[in-house]
């Protein structure tokens, strides 16, 4: 006897859990090559998984076996020119005595490594792991638009689309029986009277009282019937406040110098860095918006193709691209709606005396309004004044200002991480 | 013999199609007394062979990361095409599952129903190990129990606590088998009902073994014989335990292992059971694929007789069957070994035709069956051998003539490898002798039993490894001990022995010669 099942429709991922215990297990592993592996990189690159591979013998799963030496035969197939008692030189390396081993390893030959794929979201899981947005806060919004209608209970005023039928019945219910009750009482007492002058004699009976009292329990029957099933005073309705709904989205401020002094390099270790900040803050906010902002004496807003590729020359005044910045946020990101974050990238240039500028820029204005403000330096040379500038921000605003030297690409990743690494509470 | 029409042509498949085969594969297997549990045929996915791969087949399992690994192992492979999926898994179990993978084209499937439903089902159910090993009715609700249980560990003990037991569990999971004492087959109805028993019962047992030891004296070695100057009572005359060697490692550590916990015995016992389930199929590889391999050719070949199939479908199967059993040579780049399904299927063959057609030569070296009723010897062949077995019985001159087989020795006294013996007459029975052994178990695995515990010393466990053909044991031997000491708590000590004589010893923990001193 036999029968066909069609299985096709169940779930898949029977393995899932499997495999979670699995990069679990071997985290460390994980995370060392995708570090490698982000580092070599390019940057539109980051939005895919990525092949790892780990050394076969730290995840062997150990048994009891034979290892090389002492006397083996071997029988294998495909003899040609062999005739008994002929001598063979042992081939070099010392192996190839696998084949009588039973099923050897049928995956493939010689793995030395063992090879697999992590999805992108298990990359990028990879890649952020242990890191933090510094100061991620829910900014309150204060307009109206803004606030999203919350349950609060129940009111005796309200239209009719939001009646609260339940409610409304058990009041009409609760209200029928407190007003019946006393008609009710009335009633009966009036038909107990009846009752007792009819069982009377009919000599003794006294028929003004029973006309009275019939019309009596007529009117209260009337009066009991009259009572509403539903009144106004029933009605209950649901009631709605409106409560500010937290924001959950960032603005990514980039701002570059694109002076003579920064060449393409030093742009494409920059944009790295950029991505690498806005995949991080992708993860963290439903909507981050992006806005670039090159400069070299003049600040200029520009589109993400024209602020990585196009070239300019010129001096650099960094405070130019600040104020700007500052005037971005007055019109359009009020801090009390946007996460603001601020990434900057440059060789370190500027202007001799600007750098006392963007301190008094930052420190009076722009640092209240920012979550982060990170600065990265492409430069193997001497810091200039704008760093020494920018070092007295870092002491004001430690939780909220960073910055690193960057020499080379290799450095990004680690800087990133050194940037953004999960800070010890309290 | 009338010619009928076939009942489906192309390489499309449909349940209609596939249900009409199955009956007239059945009918012809019933001709050939080919006896079977009932057969439940899944159709899956690509995806969802992929996950029956990852857990070696089992249609549930605990969970452990070796399976993740498997399974990531096997996508790689595939995705990177260097690996087809096998058309075929099959489950020793009453009913028999059987996955035919929606991809396959209709000849794929029909030779899937042939070689898996009748050629494996009947193996499992008429094979003597199969019989005495497994009980195929029990195996998927006890994989069900073993799956509950361990996750119930988990939640009460932590995922990590469980994965540590079950690594070492599985290092050891070859050795939890008793070779030559008859099992008890797997029962989940039991193992449920017994299960809260022998948890207590379990922990007495050993409380009551352990209870008789003395505070173990550091550094002070027992004198093997009995010393009556210092001992005139014979405190500390004992006989050696256990007294008998044990080769079932599992089955000693659940049993005596003094630290474990009642829920981590019942661990160990999930995976010696679960080992012994698979115990059968490590030793039946090529007899069990070349019973189902020749069983598909012969059905396949009389559905075409008979007018079922047509030349299309026939010409497929010709060219999947002949990849299949092919063998390449040792030297070629193709070459991993002997290929199971050609040597089985080589030899079953061989078999019919010794019986069918005999020649002088094999009269001579198969005198019971030449000229036999070939069904008859067919069938006894499968039911009462195991590869070592049936090689040694059954594998003819002919077979070894077409392979080409040789045997080559290498011996690490020696500074070059020698050809002992080819396909002649003097080589038949030496390469007879040598591929039985090299299928034999005991040969393939290192015999190691467990020797002594020290329940009145420092409570170690002592192991002996008898070498075969003075083999030393692998590099792999010190994570084994770890995992071993991790399940004694006490320290594990290994002798490998060669002709009576310790030849080389190994500790785990490795002791500090400094401490040993002080």
């Amino acid at each position: 006897m036999s029968y066909f099942i069609d299985r096709r429709p169940n779930a898949r991922n029977k393995s899932a859990v499997n495999r979670q215990r699995f990069l679990q297990r071997y985290r460390s592993h994980i995370k060392r090559a995708v570090e490698e592996s982000v580092n070599r990189r390019s940057i539109t690159d980051m939005e895919r998984g990525e092949k790892v591979s780990i050394p076969a013998k730290d995840i062997s799963e150990p048994s009891f076996e034979h290892g090389p030496g002492g006397r083996r035969t071997v029988v294998s197939p495909g003899n040609r020119e062999f005739a008994e008692g002929d001598r063979l030189r042992r081939p070099s390396g010392g192996g190839g005595q696998g084949s009588g081993e039973g099923q050897a390893g049928n995956q493939g030959e010689g793995v030395d490594e063992f090879v697999f794929s992590l999805s992108r979201e298990e990359f990028l899981d990879f890649v952020f792991d242990g890191l933090e947005l510094p100061h991620l806060e829910r900014k309150q919004l204060q307009v109206l638009e803004e606030t999203r209608p919350v349950r609060a209970g129940i009111s005796k005023e309200g239209v009719p689309a939001r009646i609260n039928i339940v409610r409304s019945m058990r009041e009409a219910q609760a209200r029928r029986i407190g007003m019946r009750a006393p008609l009710k009482r009335a009633l009966r007492e009036a038909q107990e009277a009846l009752d007792a002058e009819e069982r009377k004699d009919p000599v003794l009976r006294n028929p003004a009282r029973v006309s009275e009292l019939k019309s009596e329990i007529e009117r209260l029957e009337k009066r009991i019937e009259a009572i509403p099933f539903l009144d106004t005073y029933d009605l209950r309705y649901n009631h709605l406040t409106h409560q500010p709904m937290p924001s959950n989205q960032a603005v990514m401020f980039c701002i570059m110098d694109v002076s003579g002094s920064m060449t393409q390099a030093h742009k494409d270790i920059g944009k790295r860095f950029f991505l690498l900040l806005y995949l991080f803050l992708e993860r963290n906010y439903e909507k981050v918006e992006l806005v670039f902002v090159r400069h070299h004496t003049v600040a200029k807003e520009v589109d993400e193709e024209e602020f990585f590729y196009s070239r300019e020359t010129g001096g650099t005044i960094v405070s130019s691209a600040l104020t700007l910045v500052d005037s971005i946020i007055e019109a359009r990101y009020a801090p009390e709606q946007w996460n603001l974050y601020v990434a900057q990238a440059s060789d370190g240039d500027n202007w001799d005396d600007d750098s006392s500028t963007c301190l008094e820029l930052l420190d009076e204005s722009l640092m209240r309004k920012l979550q982060y403000f990170t600065y990265v330096e492409i430069t193997p040379h001497a810091h200039q004044a704008l760093w020494e500038a920018y070092d007295s921000v870092r002491a004001a605003y430690p939780e909220r200002f960073a910055m690193q030297q960057i020499v080379q690409a290799e450095d990004i990743y680690p800087v990133f991480r050194e940037l953004f690494r999960q800070r010890a509470k309290g | 013999m009338t010619r009928r029409e076939p009942i489906a042509t192309g390489s499309d498949w449909n349940f209609e199609a596939l249900e009409a085969y199955e009956h007239a594969i059945g009918a012809l297997a019933r001709e050939y007394r080919l006896d079977t549990y009932p057969n439940q045929i899944e159709i899956i996915t690509s995806e969802q062979m992929m996950d029956a791969y990852a857990s070696v087949g089992m249609p549930i399992g605990y969970h452990h990361w070796s399976f993740g690994k498997q399974f990531l192992s096997v996508e790689q492979a595939y995705r990177r095409g260097q690996m087809g999926l096998a058309y075929e898994l099959v489950i020793n179990s009453d009913p028999c599952i059987a996955y035919l993978m929606e991809e396959n084209s209709l000849m794929m499937q029909v030779l899937v129903i042939a070689h898996a439903c009748y050629g494996h089902n009947s193996f499992f159910k008429g094979n003597y190990l199969f019989r005495a090993w497994t009980d195929a009715s029990a195996i998927v609700d006890y994989l069900v129990f073993a799956r509950k249980y361990v996750a119930k560990c988990e939640e009460r003990h932590g995922v990590e606590a469980v994965e540590q037991l079950l690594d070492a569990c599985h290092a050891l999971q070859n050795y939890g088998v008793d070779r030559y004492k008859r099992p008890s087959p797997v029962s989940a109805e039991e193992e449920v009902r017994r299960q809260d028993e022998r948890e207590a019962y379990l922990q007495t047992q050993v409380n009551r073994l352990w209870s008789t030891i003395p505070a173990p004296v550091s550094g002070l070695v027992q004198p093997p014989s009995h010393d009556f100057e210092n001992d005139p009572l014979g405190l500390h005359r004992h006989d050696r335990y256990p007294s008998e060697p044990q080769e079932n490692l599992l089955y000693f550590l659940e049993k005596n292992a003094p630290l474990l916990e009642p829920w981590q015995r019942e661990i160990v016992r999930i995976v010696r059971k679960l080992a012994q389930y698979f115990y059968p199929q490590r030793q039946t590889q090529v007899m069990n694929e070349g019973w189902a391999t020749f069983w598909h050719y012969t059905l396949m070949n009389r559905l075409y007789d008979d007018g079922l199939i047509d030349e299309g479908i026939m010409l497929e199967f010709l060219q999947s069957h002949t990849s299949v059993v092919s063998q390449p040579g040792f030297d070629s780049p193709y070459f991993n070994g002997i290929n199971p399904y050609a040597l089985g299927f080589a030899m079953f063959s061989d078999i019919q035709r010794i019986c069918q057609s005999p020649s002088d030569e094999d009269r001579e070296w198969f005198p019971d069956i030449a000229g036999s009723d070939w069904l008859e010897t067919l069938h006894f062949a499968m039911q009462n051998f195991k590869d070592e077995s049936f090689i040694q019985q059954f594998l003819s001159p002919k077979v070894i003539r077409d392979l080409k087989l040789f045997s080559l020795v290498d011996d690490d006294r020696d500074d070059s490898l020698q050809i002992e013996a080819i396909h002649d007459d003097r080589g038949y029975r030496r390469i007879r002798e040598a591929l039985s052994v090299q299928y034999a178990l005991s040969a393939r695995e290192p015999n190691i039993q467990v020797w002594e515990a020290d329940i009145r010393g420092d409570r170690s466990l002592t192991l002996r490894h008898v070498q075969d053909r003075r083999r030393p044991l692998g590099q792999s031997l010190f994570p084994v001990m770890r995992h071993l000491h991790q399940l004694w708590g006490f320290p594990i000590k290994l002798e490998s022995m060669e002709e009576g004589e310790v030849v080389r010893r190994y500790q785990w923990p490795i002791p500090e010669s400094n401490r040993e001193s002080a």
